[in-house]
């Protein structure tokens, strides 16, 4: 088998192994410096710094605004009201008659429900799965890839020779047979089988990536000599070289985050994600585009909602990886 | 060469097997069948039913069938549609799909090479910042709030298009589908291009092209563009299982009946041969684009050896 061509696409976000490669090849064992020297260039991005901001903002406001927004006006993510006259879709700032009421800035949808809180409730979610998601990527990710790479030689050919093969299988096909014929009994569940699905299939660009990292490094004099004060090979694995793999791990999750909040939306979008009474942008968006073109508020709103989140994470994703990569910096 | 393509086409068949006997496992581990639905069935007649299909033998026997239909490539008749066969189904969904995909792919090739382009060409001027900007823009915005937001401006206020009607290629109903799907697409391959185009203007043989006295349209369009391109190649293998994803969704918000639209039916309708008879028609394009992208691979850049 040829070696693959050298520059791997991530089926999501094209990152080059090359784009992250050789971030940190043993510089971090000088100190704080080369973290320090990444803030202070993460920081003279200014894309990367509003982007960065307004993702502070969004997860501050979806973590307490809907405790302030039930202490305010009363409305929950789920609250019908029980007054007939307001179970129906106001436009924002609106209320019955079409006079002006400052309880629903995002409007409201056809059950009279409070838009504005079930986007801050549905970031909630979102935000979670994509984290948690995430977390199960790297942690499954991190420990092929760094096995794989340190192990090398055979072993190291079959794992990657495993990742080449999932690589061309159509997951999100398989994923959908999944989450239709298996539902979860109950909404949690279903929210732990998409953490699964949606983690179990996007670790393979992170495997990768570690592999790289870590085929650079194992040769360092450094493992040389944990090797022979008689650390054990996970302990070399997992003390000594993930921890210097770092800096592109952190970069390609950023830039996870967003892909895994997108295949959320996606599936939620499909009726396959997050189900009702929970609320996700994704499933938000979902139920806004069937009445669209009488009340696109209920789309609008989670909509750009959810754009401008990914926006903000993709920015600062790519200044991180500016910052952590000098390498890229002459582009 | 001839030998790397050989052992990938052998490998091919395996995971064929993989995919589909995945497929099958769910479709029996879930609980329920077609036949548990809203509306019960005469107990004589659901066994007569599923006689017919023979859904009453053992397990053995059913997924022996699915890999002898697998060969054959017949699936046999879907339970939903009744009285029509799986491939009758792929065959009238297929070229809705094909003609969607594939005119967003072309369409989002030409705008992402040219803007990308550009934006290596001109680095740090408004018009890769801007383009930049687009970019992600397009990165960031979800196909399924894109489509119906262009469906509001253009097919339910302006009245330009329509919202919701398939006419086949050529025709005014194709343009705000492929628009949606193209999104994506054009905002990664401007992306590669710039990056591909940024590095390789850098290298030895553009200034070698230079010095021997070209003209910097030569430079660009000779030289500069066959190595800049190779991400927006290797790209293209990624995209054909994305742009699957896409006409799902896309599929979805104008309701055309493509494979996507179908496929999400039938996993709702439980309609077992025409749900692996779905997945293994994506599995096969999927996995034969990717044996093309990596054959053509050697055929753009030289230095790719076998």
């Amino acid at each position: 088998m040829p070696d693959p061509p050298d520059l791997y696409i991530g089926p999501e976000y094209a990152v080059a192994e090359r784009d992250v490669g050789e971030v940190i090849t043993g510089e971090v064992i000088a100190g704080t410096s080369l973290w320090r020297d990444a803030w202070r260039r993460l920081l003279k991005n200014r894309l990367a710094v509003l982007g960065m901001i307004i993702v502070i903002l969004i997860i501050i406001a979806a973590l307490i605004g809907p405790t302030i927004i039930k202490s305010a006006t009363g409305y929950t993510y789920d609250s019908i009201p029980k007054d007939q006259a307001l179970t129906k879709s106001f436009p924002p700032f609106r209320g019955p008659g079409g006079r002006f009421a400052w309880a629903h800035p995002m409007g409201t949808d056809n059950a009279g429900r409070d838009i504005f809180a079930r986007v801050l409730s549905g970031g909630q979610i979102s935000l979670m799965v994509a984290l948690i998601a995430t977390l199960v990527s790297l942690l499954i990710g991190v420990s092929y890839g760094a096995t794989a790479g340190y192990l090398g030689g055979k072993i190291d050919d079959l794992m990657m020779r495993v990742v080449d093969v999932l690589y061309s299988l159509p997951y999100v096909i398989i994923v959908i047979v999944l989450l239709a014929l298996l539902p979860a009994k109950t909404p949690t569940g279903q929210l732990a089988q998409l953490f699964l699905a949606l983690g179990a299939v996007s670790w393979l660009t992170m495997a990768r990536i570690v592999r790289g990292q870590v085929m650079t490094l194992k040769n360092q004099e450094f493992i040389l000599a944990a090797r022979a004060t008689g650390v054990s090979t996970p302990g070399i694995i997992f003390r000594h070289l993930v921890p210097n793999t770092l800096g592109p791990v952190i970069v390609y999750a950023t830039l996870t985050v967003p892909t895994v909040m997108l295949s959320e939306a996606f599936l939620s979008f499909l009726g396959l994600g997050v189900r009702p009474p929970r609320v996700s942008w994704g499933s938000l968006a979902a139920e806004g585009a069937q009445s669209l073109a009488i009340y696109p508020w209920q789309l609008i709103f989670p909509g750009v909602t959810m754009a401008l989140m990914l926006f903000s994470l993709n920015f600062l994703g790519d200044g991180l990886r500016d910052a952590l990569d000098p390498q890229m910096r002459k582009d | 060469m001839l030998r790397f393509i050989i052992r990938r086409v052998v490998i091919v068949i395996p995971m064929l097997f993989i995919i589909v006997s995945i497929t099958w496992g769910l479709i029996r581990l879930a609980p329920g069948n077609f036949y548990t639905g809203e509306k019960k069935l005469a107990p004589a007649i659901e066994q007569n039913l599923r006689e017919k299909y023979g859904l009453n033998k053992p397990w053995y026997v059913q997924y022996r069938k699915v890999l002898w239909n697998m060969a054959r490539f017949d699936f046999g008749n879907s339970l939903k549609y009744e009285g029509q066969s799986v491939n009758q189904i792929l065959l009238r969904a297929l070229p809705v799909s094909a003609t969607l995909g594939l005119c967003a792919y072309i369409f989002a090739l030409a705008v992402g090479i040219t803007t990308g382009t550009l934006a290596a060409l001109r680095q740090n001027s408004w018009i890769d910042y801007a383009s930049m900007t687009l970019a992600m823009l397009g990165i960031s915005i979800p196909n399924f709030v894109l489509g119906p937001l262009l469906a509001l401006a253009f097919a339910l206020t302006l009245f330009w298009l329509p919202p919701a009607l398939w006419e086949g290629f050529p025709s005014r109903s194709i343009v705000l589908p492929a628009l949606t799907l193209s999104a994506l697409y054009i905002a990664y391959i401007a992306r590669l291009t710039r990056s591909g185009m940024l590095e390789v203007m850098r290298s030895d043989y553009i200034r070698t092209a230079r010095a021997k006295g070209l003209s910097e349209s030569q430079v660009v369009f000779r030289h500069a563009l066959r190595g800049g391109l190779l991400p927006v190649v290797s790209f293209s293998g990624p995209a054909l299982a994305f742009l699957i994803t896409g006409t799902v969704v896309v599929e979805r918000v104008f309701a055309l009946p493509g494979l996507g639209n179908y496929f999400i039916n039938a996993c709702f309708n439980r309609d077992e041969p025409l749900i692996i008879g779905i997945v293994a028609f994506i599995a096969i394009a999927v996995l034969v684009f990717n044996l093309l992208v990596d054959i053509s691979y050697g055929l753009i850049d030289p230095r790719i050896r076998y």
